[in-house]
Formats: structure tokens, sequence, C-alpha cells
């Protein structure tokens, strides 16, 4: 399973990341190299096997712990936004979004 | 005066309780080596933030409210966010973000309520949001261990175990994700720990694998460990739906116990070809050791050995590649100049902000949980994760602790693997298998071996037996003097 | 029983609603819900998506989710999932919105309604609970927009259904009914002008019988006003372009109102890959069978159930007992009047007449109804006893609804509305009529029953509207015969 470069710019495209054509080789060498040892991976038997999402399942079946409807955060928009790019009048400023 | 950077935080605590030193005294002298780093391990350093809470320990010792760990000073590895220093997690993307809250793990080490009174000296350098084994993958320069200035610390924690190796702090906090407390610690002779998955809180731990990450202690003994961890570990069950429900506990309890009867596993795969013969020596010596104090070591097998290699990399990707959508240049972080719309704010903000094996991991993240790819690669890799944390508990049922090497050699020098990431992952076996099942492990200076550098002995034991670990290391310490020793000019 | 085709074009419709579930703090976060505050005053840490924050869930999103399913007659999931949908948008902070994907709370479940006479059922597939986005705000500055994350973290439930809609009639009745469904049991304000129900219509036509056509997503119709144009004309283009011999293009679509046309959105970059997987900050929701019990207990009567008891208990056609159900507070309303006066079919009569034709100027609503249910009880009983015409009844009303008087009694007396119950008197007006009108009673002789109405007027007039109606006419009828 090698990615091509198509697949690089796809995925690129999707992460809002850019990969310059010359920079393509660097980007999917490692990434095909680690396909390599997926390979590997993709042909062990794992019928019937429930996927590990909290390792503590294991021992111990994990379950969402629920909270009470209750308010407890303050208004603290200066401080939540004193590392923002962009502020006016309390509204984080981008670029025009085109609906 | 002189030797303070070399001694331990329970001889640092009982001179601060006798008060034949102060917590200003000793922040001054941290302080002052802090700033004459030359490994490149801290990033941010405000002196008087760190007097203040020098202060405020002083108080707390003159009042009677300290506990032993008030006053002992500590470095934070740049993950955790801290509202009075900056946070960068390592990455051009966060340079010069301020948090507007402490991670739990600060505030329960500084001086949040119920805090334990630390003084925290700065933060600690680490491969860009925790992805790397080397400390190069830094956006703000490479960090050198200071047994061998031309030689890697090992990573992400890198800096984390290069500042107590070098005596810049006493003690340090490090994440471990794949192996990024323990690999650091071996390549730089001191002793680190990471606990079971959810018993450290997460909340404030900038994410980089979410069913991975755990918070860990890096100090100069399983003993300073002992009382790092029990006091950053406990439920946090407000802020962390992933933090577990079992009570905070002393880790140094049990520290005194005999070791006889202890079974020790060692499992084949982790002897394999592939270990450097310097490292198998001095691991076998370290059983030996155990053996001479009680142990008796167990043939295993954990056949899945090195299916955990690409089970992590594919597993931690995908939930990084995730976690870091936030940064995007619209609410913090890095944001490229003059945007010409939306996509360009987006795209450029991203490229500019993170390097480039954060960039790698997010692209190969997308790809395995996308459309069509997600069953035969993410959950194929869940899949195998459950068969790999099963064979452990299998394990388990022969014996009580699981020994091994934390990396197949010890540190390699600084531009070697650069360029070669593969390389970096493969040298990850050791310590990915523990990181998928989300068991406690740590790594015990051990001796020395290519080129004189350190080697690490990693045990590993079953969920919530963080006690256990630490007391065989500390068992083993009490008998030996590998982590007393300290690079040449320290 | 279907729908009439359009063009000979069968209508496709089905509904995605996401109702904004009425806690007091977030999903999964502690900020406040409030409509209308101040931009970002509202949104903390764990909104903003601050490097370090991670969610924990909201225990009074999951027994809305309960009560929804409940009353929906779905299966409340034991075990469900929490995923991320990934994707960039600034109104979305974390680059992923935390929803569910494989594994939602509830489950199938159905929604019946009446169109006309005829009784339709919509059967859902499933609901979920997600987290809502922030706003923008447009051009405050020139060529950019403002983002306010308020809004974001608000608990949705998204409600969907099969496409069992066949008419945009239909649609607009079931949205109807689910809006009276999510407000009644209380899991939600329904102010949709607040964007606390918004509705999607996934719209395809299709020759009877062939396969399903290509859908376009209406976005956004969060009126019931607009939502039936809106489909109208989007099925209207769709027809038009399928004539004309171009395809349907799978797209998503806002509809103009100024405009009365649907407009394509954004071009459907490669159909958004979300990579939606398991969220690993969130263990599985479990819900325990007695909580479900517990939640069942304490939900109030659904408006179906009690459509029926009124039909039974208080003998009300389907029609009244649908009608007077529309919402708790009418219910409720209906009841009280009817306790306090014991004439269900006249409380009936009364509150879908004269209180509705009120309600609907939309100057007031049932919470401010000026007529208390006492009030209008105390008047039916006086028309029942015959005290007063339906007539003068309507007259006391406006009087109580305008505030001139409280007290029916008094406004009676004040306004001198009491009909005549002096038969005599009667009796002799209706003499006087009669001999004055022969023509009128000869033809009503003759077998022209219609006849009679022409004598009623003069004599409700000489009795100066006092007349009792009914007895008019019976002893009309009794003179006559």
């Amino acid at each position: 399973m090698s990615l091509t470069s198509q697949d690089l710019q796809r995925l690129a495209k999707l992460s809002r990341l850019s990969v310059p054509e010359a920079d393509e080789a660097r980007m999917l060498e490692p990434i095909n190299g680690l396909f390599h040892l997926v390979e590997q991976m993709q042909a062990v038997d794992t019928q019937g096997v429930v996927p590990l999402a909290h390792p503590f399942d294991v021992t111990q079946a994990m379950a969402l712990r629920l909270r009470e409807d209750r308010v407890s955060e303050p208004n603290a928009r200066e401080a939540n936004q004193q590392s923002a790019p962009w502020v006016e009048d309390g509204l984080l400023v981008v670029p025009k979004v085109i609906e | 005066m002189s030797e303070l950077h070399t001694q331990s935080l329970r001889q640092l605590s009982e001179a601060l309780h006798a008060k034949t030193l102060s917590a200003t005294e000793l922040a001054q002298h941290f302080l002052a080596r802090a700033q004459a780093d030359t490994t490149g391990s801290f990033l941010a350093i405000d002196p008087a933030a760190t007097l203040a809470q020098a202060q405020q320990a002083d108080a707390r010792l003159a009042n009677g409210t300290a506990t032993r760990l008030t006053g002992l000073p500590i470095a934070h590895k740049d993950i955790f966010v801290t509202r009075e220093w900056p946070t960068t997690a390592g990455s051009r993307m966060l340079a010069g973000y301020r948090s507007p809250f402490d991670a739990t793990v600060v505030a329960r080490l500084g001086h949040g309520d119920h805090g334990a009174g630390m003084v925290n000296l700065g933060k600690l350098s680490c491969d860009e949001f925790a992805m790397g084994s080397s400390n190069e993958n830094s956006a703000f320069g490479p960090v050198k261990n200071p047994w061998d200035p031309s030689r890697i610390p090992g990573g992400s924690s890198g800096a984390s175990a290069a500042a107590v190796a070098a005596g810049l702090v006493p003690a340090a906090t490090g994440t471990d994700t794949g192996g990024s407390i323990r690999q650091p610690a071996a390549f730089c002779g001191i002793t680190g720990i990471k606990p079971t998955y959810g018993r450290a809180s997460r909340y404030g731990m900038i994410a980089y694998a979410s069913s991975l990450d755990q918070a860990g202690a890096m100090a100069r003994s399983a003993e300073d460990c002992a009382w790092l961890l029990s006091a950053l570990c406990g439920p946090d069950l407000d802020r962390d739906a992933t933090s577990l429900d079992v009570p905070a506990e002393d880790f140094s309890a049990q520290l005194g116990q005999p070791l006889q009867g202890l079974r020790v596993g060692l499992p084949q795969e982790f002897f394999g070809e592939g270990l450097s013969s310097s490292v198998r020596e001095a691991i076998d010596a370290a059983m030996a050791q155990l053996r001479q104090l009680g142990a008796t070591t167990v043939p295993l097998s954990l056949p899945l050995t090195e299916l955990a290699i690409p089970a992590y990399y594919i597993i931690a990707p995908a939930e990084a590649s995730s976690n870091l959508s936030r940064f995007d240049g619209v609410k913090f972080g890095h944001r490229c100049e003059h945007p010409a719309d939306l996509m360009d704010l987006y795209v450029r903000s991203r490229t500019e902000g993170f390097g480039e094996e954060v960039k790698r991991r997010i692209l190969v993240g997308a790809y395995v949980l996308s459309h069509g790819y997600y069953d035969a690669y993410y959950l194929q890799a869940q899949r195998v994760r459950r068969l790999i944390a099963d064979d452990f508990q299998k394990a388990f049922a022969q014996c009580d602790v699981i020994a091994g090497p934390v990396a197949p050699t010890v540190a390699w020098g600084l531009g070697e693997k650069a360029n070669d990431p593969v390389a970096n992952y493969l040298a990850d076996i050791f310590t990915l298998p523990a990181s998928l099942a989300g068991l406690p492990a740590m790594s015990v200076p051990v001796g020395f071996g290519e080129a004189g550098m350190p080697v690490g002995l990693q045990l590993i034991a079953n969920h919530l037996q963080e006690g256990r670990l630490l007391n065989v290391a500390h068992q083993y310490q009490c008998h030996t003097d590998w982590h007393l020793k300290t690079p040449q000019g320290i | 029983m279907s729908a009439p085709l359009i063009q000979g074009y069968e209508v496709v419709i089905g509904f995605e609603t996401h109702a904004q579930l009425a806690t007091n703090s977030k999903i999964f976060s502690r900020a406040p819900t409030a409509f209308g505050a101040e931009p970002n005053t509202q949104a903390c840490a764990v909104d903003m998506a601050l490097p370090g924050t991670l969610p924990v869930m909201n225990r009074e999103a999951v027994a809305c989710a309960i009560r929804l399913g409940l009353a929906v007659g779905s299966h409340v999931a034991e075990r469900s999932v929490f995923a991320r949908k990934n994707y960039f948008y600034p109104d979305l902070p974390k680059g992923y919105q935390i929803s569910q994907f494989e594994i939602p709370v509830v489950q199938g479940g159905e929604v019946s309604f009446f169109l006309g006479d005829e009784k339709k059922t919509v059967r859902l597939v499933r609901a979920h609970l997600e987290e809502d986005a922030g706003k923008s705000v447009h051009d405050q500055i020139p060529g950019h927009s403002g983002i306010d994350l308020n809004r974001a973290g608000t608990p949705l439930l998204e409600i969907v259904t099969e496409p069992d809609i066949r008419s945009s009639a239909e649609a607009v009745a079931y949205a109807k009914e689910l809006h009276k469904i999510v407000t009644w049991i209380g899991i939600c304000d329904g102010n949709m002008q607040e964007g606390s129900f918004r509705c999607d219509a996934n719209v395809s036509v299709r020759k009877p019988g062939a396969p399903l056509g290509t859908r376009r997503e209406i976005k956004n119709l969060n009126s019931f006003r607009f939502m039936q144009q809106a489909i109208d004309y989007e099925i209207r283009w769709q027809i038009e372009q399928i004539e004309d011999g171009h395809a349907i293009e799978q797209a998503t679509v806002l509809f103009n109102p100024d405009t009365g046309e649907t407009r394509a959105m954004r071009t459907k970059e490669d159909a958004a890959d979300y990579r939606y997987f398991p969220d690993p900050d969130l263990p599985p929701l479990v819900i325990a069978p007695e909580w479900i019990e517990q939640v069942k207990g304490e939900l109030p009567e659904l408006p179906r159930a009690m459509a029926e008891r009124f039909q039974t208990e208080h003998s009300l056609p389907e029609y009244d007992a649908v009608t007077l159900t529309q919402s708790k507070a009418m219910a409720s309303y209906f009841e009280a009047v009817t306790n306090g006066c014991g004439q269900p079919k006249l409380a009936s009569n009364w509150i879908m007449g004269e209180v509705s034709r009120r309600l609907n100027t939309g100057e007031v609503d049932m919470a401010s109804l000026p007529v208390h249910a006492s009030q209008l009880a105390a008047l039916i009983g006086r028309i029942a006893d015959g005290t007063i015409s339906n007539n003068a009844g309507k007259q006391v009303f406006e009087a109580l609804w305008s505030g001139e008087g409280t007290d029916v009694d008094a406004l009676i007396e004040v306004k001198g509305l009491k009909q005549m119950n002096d038969t005599g008197a009667l009796e002799a007006i209706i003499d006087e009529v009669l001999a004055a009108n022969p023509k009128n009673v000869e033809e009503y002789k003759a077998g022209n029953a219609k006849a009679l109405n022409g004598l009623v007027g003069p004599i409700m007039k000489a009795s100066k509207g006092k007349a009792n109606p009914q007895q008019v006419n019976e002893l009309l009828k009794k003179k006559l015969s």
C-alpha cells in the first residue's frame, strides 16, 4: 500500500496543509516506509476482536461519567482571548466566511 | 551549596523542613544553573514568577502547612499549560501562547488549592507536540544529552531528562505517549515513570494522542519519582472524562518491601537480534542484581511486540491529526500574515506553524481515518491493540513485573537519525507495547553502554501497580549506585 | 394513501431537525447556554478549544434525549458512542464536532399527525446528541467575518427521519408536530427565531416506481411559513431541471425568503470526508434501564395520549381533541375551563373559536391570555344555564379580554345582557310579530321551513336581543303547528 503524490495532495487539502511538489518525496518516503510495517499488521487475523479504544477497558469497562447541569464558568473573555490574533468588539476576526 | 543540584528530593526536603535551607535560596541556586544551561533544555524562565512561588512556599514551611514537596524546585515539560509562563509545546504554532489556566498536574504540584507547593523553575523543551524520540523536532532547537552534547537526550521529554541529568532541576514532569518519559530517562541516566493510563489528569496537557498520553515523573531516583508521582496522580473527575475514578495513592508507602519472591518476566521478543550487545550486558547485570535481591525470572513471550510499531503509528497519528485541527490561526496560536481568504488563513498558518514530523503525522492520521481506509487501518490497529493488551494480562498471570530494555541502543548522535523518521519509530519497539496497553512502566538507570552512554532498564507492571514498580526500582537503587552517577562537570 | 403527484413526479422528503436542548450549561462544558449574550462572554476555555481542554458530559442533555426517545416510541440505546466529525470552519473551534455516528443514543421511533383528515406517520431513523457550532457575523469589518463562540457547545439533538414525507404540506405538518413534542416534553424552548429548532429538508423527485432521485438538502428552514414555500420551489426547480434533460447534482441549498428561491451553497468539494472515529476523550455513554424507567415515570402525559383521553373522557371529536392538544398550555387551559364549568364541548368550541382567533393575531400567547380559565368557565356556565345567549357571551368575552371587567355576572348585569326568560312577555312579542308578518306564516305553513328565519329576526329585535333564541324557536314552532 503506497501513497501517491495525488493521495498526498488530497490528504494535505483535507488537513489544510500545503506540501509543495519539491517536498513531496521527503514527506512521502517515511510514510510509505511506515506502511510497509503496516502491511504486516494487517495480516493479523483479528476476527471477533473488539477494538480497544480505552486502555483501561481490559481491566474494567469504562462508562462516561455525567456531570450535573450547572453553570460554573463565568465570563472570562479577556483571559481566554489574550492569545487571539485579531479581536474586534469581542469577536474573533477572520477573512470573510462565504456561505 | 554547590552540591545542592545532585541531592535528592528527600534530602532537599529534609533541609527545607529543618530550616537549614529556604525555598528561596533553593530557587535562586537552580535559577542560576538554569540560566547558565548549555543543553538547550529551558524554553522559558521567569525568575520573578519563580521567586514569588518560592516565597509562598517559604510561608507554608513557616506556618506548618507544607507538604514533603513544598519548596522543592520542579520544571514542567512545555506540553503542560501554565498561566504564568508561556506554553509552546515545542512548536512555532504556539510561540508566545499564554494559557488562561494551569494544567491540573501543574496545579497539583504547585500552588493551586490543595497544591503540593513546589516551585516552578520554568518550561522545558520537547519534541514538537510530543511527537518524536530525540527532542530534535523542537522548533526551538535540539537539546543536548548532558553525558555527551553531540548526542540526543531522547524524546519527546528530552529536555525534562536532560535538565534533571544536568542538575538544572531535581525533578521534572514529562509525558509519555509511546515511550517519551522512559526513553529519555534511559538515555540520560535518570529515573522516569509513566503511570497507568488515566491515573494522571490530562486536563491542560496539550493533546497528542488522547488514548495514549500520560503525564509522569522524572527525577534522580525511584523514591523521588514516587513522591512526585503520588502528588501528580489522582482522579480529576470534573475535567477529564478519561481520568480513572481510583483514589490517589502514596506510591512511596511500599518502597521498603523486600523483593523476596518477586517474579520478573522477561519477554523473549525484547531480547532479540536488534538489541545492542552493550545494552544487553547492562540489562543482564541488572537482572542478576534483582535475583540477588530475591527475585526470580520467568521467560515469557509477547508475540505481537513488533506489531506494536505499526499499531501505534496508526492510532497515535490518527488521534493527533484530529487533536491538532484546533490550531487554525483563528482563536490562538500562529496566524500567517495578510491571509487572502479563509482557506489561505488555514493552509498558510498551519503550514508555517507546524514542523515537518508533525505535518507528516497529521497526513498519516488523515489517511488512516479516511473513508474507506478506517476499517483496514484504524480499527485493525485498535484490534491488534487489544490483542497486545490481552497478551500482557496473560503474562501477568505468570509474573509480577516484566523487565527488559527501554531501547535497543544507547542515545545516538544529533542529526544521525534526524532525516530517518522510520528509524526513530523502530527504536520505540520496547516502549510502545506498554503504552498501547495503558500499563504503568518505568525506566531505571542500570549502567553504561557504548561510548559511556547510560542504559535504562524498563519495568512494566499491571494496571494500578505503580507502587510495585517503584518498590522494585527503589530496592535495586538501595543496592546499586548507577542512579547517583552524574555527567562530568555536573 | 399517497400524496398527489406534481407534474407526474412523486416527491420524496426526509427531514433532519436540530433541536437545541434547554439545559443550563453546555453539553461538554460548564458555560451557560442563554441566548443573546455579548459575543464570546459565554465561551469558556473548553468551548474555545484552548490547548489542553477536554469535554465533560452534561447529564441533563442525556436525560433530554431519553425523554425524546420515549415520546416517539423509539429504542433508547443502552450504550452509545460519541464520535468526532472532522472538518474546518471558523465557527467550529476544535476543527471537529463531537457528535454520534455509528451508535446513536436514540434509534427508530415515529411521529404521527393529521394532514387535513388524513393521519400520517413519519418514521424516525435516529436521534443523536451533538454540540452546536458558533456563529459568524459578516462585514462588520469589510471583507471579514467576526466569530462568536457563545453558541459553540450548546447541546443539540439531531432528529432524522426516513424519507417518508411525500409533500411540502406534509413536511410542515411533521415539523409542527415534532415542534410540539419537543416543547411539550420540555427539552427545547422551540424558539425558531432564536435558532432553537432548525430544520433541513432533503428533497428529491422521481417518477412513481422509479429508484430514488438525487436529493438536494435545503438547510436552515427556520420558519414554518417559509418551509413550505422553500420546498415547493425546490420541487418545481428539480422537476424543471429533469424535464430540461439536466441531471440533479447533490448539493446543499439555502432558501432566500426575499426572492423565494433556493440556491446551491457550497460546491460539493468531494463530499467532505469527515473521518469519523470514536472520540478518545469520551468513554461510551451507558444508560441503565432504571434511568429510562425513572424518566418514563416523570414524563408528562404526551399529546396523543391526552387527545385520546379527551375523546373518551369528554366525548370530544378527534378533530377537537387534536386541536386542543396543540400545546401543553392550551390543553391545560381546556382542562381547567372544563373542570370549572363541566361543559367540555362548549369549552372546546370557545377555545377553538374566540380564544384561538385572538391567539392567531400573534399579539398574545397562551402564557399571557387575559381571560383566565376560571373566567371563561364562569361565562360558559352562564350560557349553559340559559342566563345569556351565545352572542351575548361573545360580548362578555370581549369585555373580559379587553380588561373592561373581570367578573362575568357583574358584566352581564352592567351590560343588561340577561336573556329574557319570561315566557309570557316573549309570547306576547311573538304574537305581535306573527300578526305583522302574515306572508312568512303562510310560507312556513306551506312547508318552507326557512320562512321561520324571517320571523326570528324581528322577534329578537323586539326583545332587544334578550330573547333566548332556543325558546323563540320552540315557541314559534308550537304556535305555528
